[in-house]
């Protein structure tokens, strides 16, 4: 790493982070800003740490649920996405419905799958699905819909199937879209899990922050905040990294 | 050259994109024969149905009217043995040069059964190929990091690899500036010598038409119909030279005012 890459890379970050909280901190004791309105960094650092035990035991869960739903998620997007992908007439009848359906707020579906699953798990992981595999679905549609037609010209005139043609072109060519996608569905698989541990669930971040604002204990509510921006940017960069490590040609193009 | 036995036969072929009574005509009673290892040129104004009628001659699009024989069978799918390269070098960001010109024996039989087995031999087939058009040293890198002149030479190569025997090229060497183009016209007039691949070429620069072929068609506006057929007597090899001679300026002169336009 040049002295230049070490600067915005790791000191410029760490810099714009440590700032925010001491300007946080700064202005929750300038103010006195009460306890149960906004607590200080410190004071939730201290929850962190006092309330260790529980909130990693929840992390834990909202965790596996968000990795669970996104996998699946990646798994159905990128199948449904190819079968729209494949054609334009299914392309032109699914994308209707899949907008509509993705329009539906998750959050007034979570009521029904703790219906019909109970409180548990299995809610937060389809809500992290279900809310997570529509980016998935549109890009890589999108990434076949939009191959070149001489290139398709160049290998139908060597009698290429329409397989042939997507195993050689269509899929490689929406790799960096699909991977593109996988940055944005994995914090809104998070999101998901989330959202559903909030509405009904036994365990999870979602649920713990719930309980601890029926208690009042607003620092570990923010705790909760902490640890779910924490583990979002955490997903993020792991899936930025595999994007990189599998796309590279996309990026290397631009940066000759 | 064998004249008694054409490859390419069309007999008043119509062609048109769409159908019914929203049609559009693209392509309107062309007749014309191309024998095998003969280097035919089309040229015309833009948008006058060139390149429709290399789609339809590699049978990538239907005629409307009119028969159309390749090796005597009248041709209604993809033809399997044609290379095709256009002037967008279309090269596969993902794989090195060699894989790009590997692609077409991925797919076509009887190579794509052999290929993973063979894999260094075919490749061995794709660098010689890819030396034989000035690209040594070039073979395993990406085409972001070659000029437009060696992607195109690198799209030549990708046409050619399977040995097809029709090349069709559509204006291959439109976007390059004048010398490379110059230098691309010699690297194929070479390739066909040496292989004795029949070449259709699509161009709208006569200079280039008229030093390549052996016969250049003129096209008409949209709906496309052949104006006049044009033997290119020039003896070969022809050197770029023959491009400052008279003879030459006559033919691309009289090609010239069969086109029209404002001058």
């Amino acid at each position: 790493m040049t002295q230049e890459d070490f600067l915005t890379k790791v000191v410029s970050p760490t810099a714009f982070t440590l700032g925010l909280f001491l300007f946080w901190e700064a202005a929750c004791r300038l103010f006195e800003i009460p306890l149960t309105i906004l607590p200080a960094p410190s004071v939730i650092f201290d929850a962190l740490i006092q309330y260790r035990v529980p909130i990693i035991d929840n992390a834990w869960v909202t965790l596996w649920t968000t990795l669970v739903g996104f996998a699946l998620a990646t798994v159905g997007g990128l199948l449904l996405g190819i079968a729209i992908g494949w054609h334009k007439a299914i392309y032109a009848g699914v994308y209707p419905l899949l907008v509509g359906f993705n329009s539906i707020p998750k959050v007034a579906v979570v009521p029904v799958l703790i219906l019909w699953f109970g409180l548990g798990e299995i809610p937060a992981i389809i809500t992290a699905f279900l809310i997570s595999f529509f980016p998935i679905v549109v890009n890589v549609a999108t990434g076949l819909a939009t191959t070149e037609p001489e290139l398709e010209d160049v290998l139908r005139a060597l009698g290429a199937s329409k397989l042939d043609i997507m195993r050689k072109v269509g899929i490689p060519r929406s790799l960096p879209y699909f991977f593109g996608s996988l940055k944005v569905a994995i914090t809104l698989a998070f999101v998901g899990a989330v959202v559903s541990e909030t509405v009904g669930a036994n365990r999870g971040i979602g649920k713990l922050m719930l309980d601890a604002q029926a208690n009042f204990q607003v620092n570990i509510v923010f705790a909760g905040l902490l640890v779910l921006a924490f583990l979002g940017i955490v997903l993020y960069a792991v899936t930025a990294l595999i994007e990189q490590r599998f796309t590279g040609w996309a990026f290397r193009g631009q940066n000759r | 050259m064998n004249s008694l036995d054409p490859l390419v036969v069309l007999t008043n072929v119509s062609m048109a994109y769409g159908r019914g009574a929203s049609a559009v005509p693209a392509i309107e009673d062309v007749s014309l024969q191309i024998s095998r290892g003969e280097f035919i040129a089309v040229v015309g104004p833009s948008g006058c149905g060139k390149s429709s009628l290399m789609k339809l001659i590699s049978g990538l699009h239907p005629t409307s009217a009119g028969s159309l024989l390749v090796h005597g069978q009248a041709v209604d799918r993809p033809l399997k043995s044609v290379g095709m390269a256009f002037q967008n070098s279309n090269l596969l960001p993902w794989r090195t040069c060699v894989d790009n010109v590997l692609l077409p024996l991925e797919i076509v039989p009887p190579h794509r059964q052999r290929i993973g087995s063979h894999r260094a031999e075919y490749k061995q087939k794709a660098v010689d190929l890819l030396n034989s058009v000035g690209l040594t040293g070039f073979t395993e890198k990406f085409p972001w990091q070659l000029s437009g002149g060696m992607q195109q030479r690198a799209s030549i190569c990708r046409a050619l690899i399977h040995e097809p025997e029709i090349l069709m090229l559509d204006e291959p060497f439109g976007a390059l500036d004048a010398f490379t183009r110059e230098e691309l016209w010699c690297a194929l007039r070479d390739i066909h010598s040496a292989r004795g691949v029949t070449v259709m070429l699509v161009t709208h620069d006569l200079r280039e038409a008229v030093f390549l072929a052996d016969t250049v068609y003129v096209m008409s506006n949209r709906p496309g119909r052949i104006l006049k057929r044009c033997a290119v007597e020039l003896p070969r090899p022809r050197d770029l030279e023959v491009t400052y001679s008279p003879e030459f300026q006559d033919i691309v002169h009289e090609l010239r005012s069969l086109i029209g336009g404002k001058h």
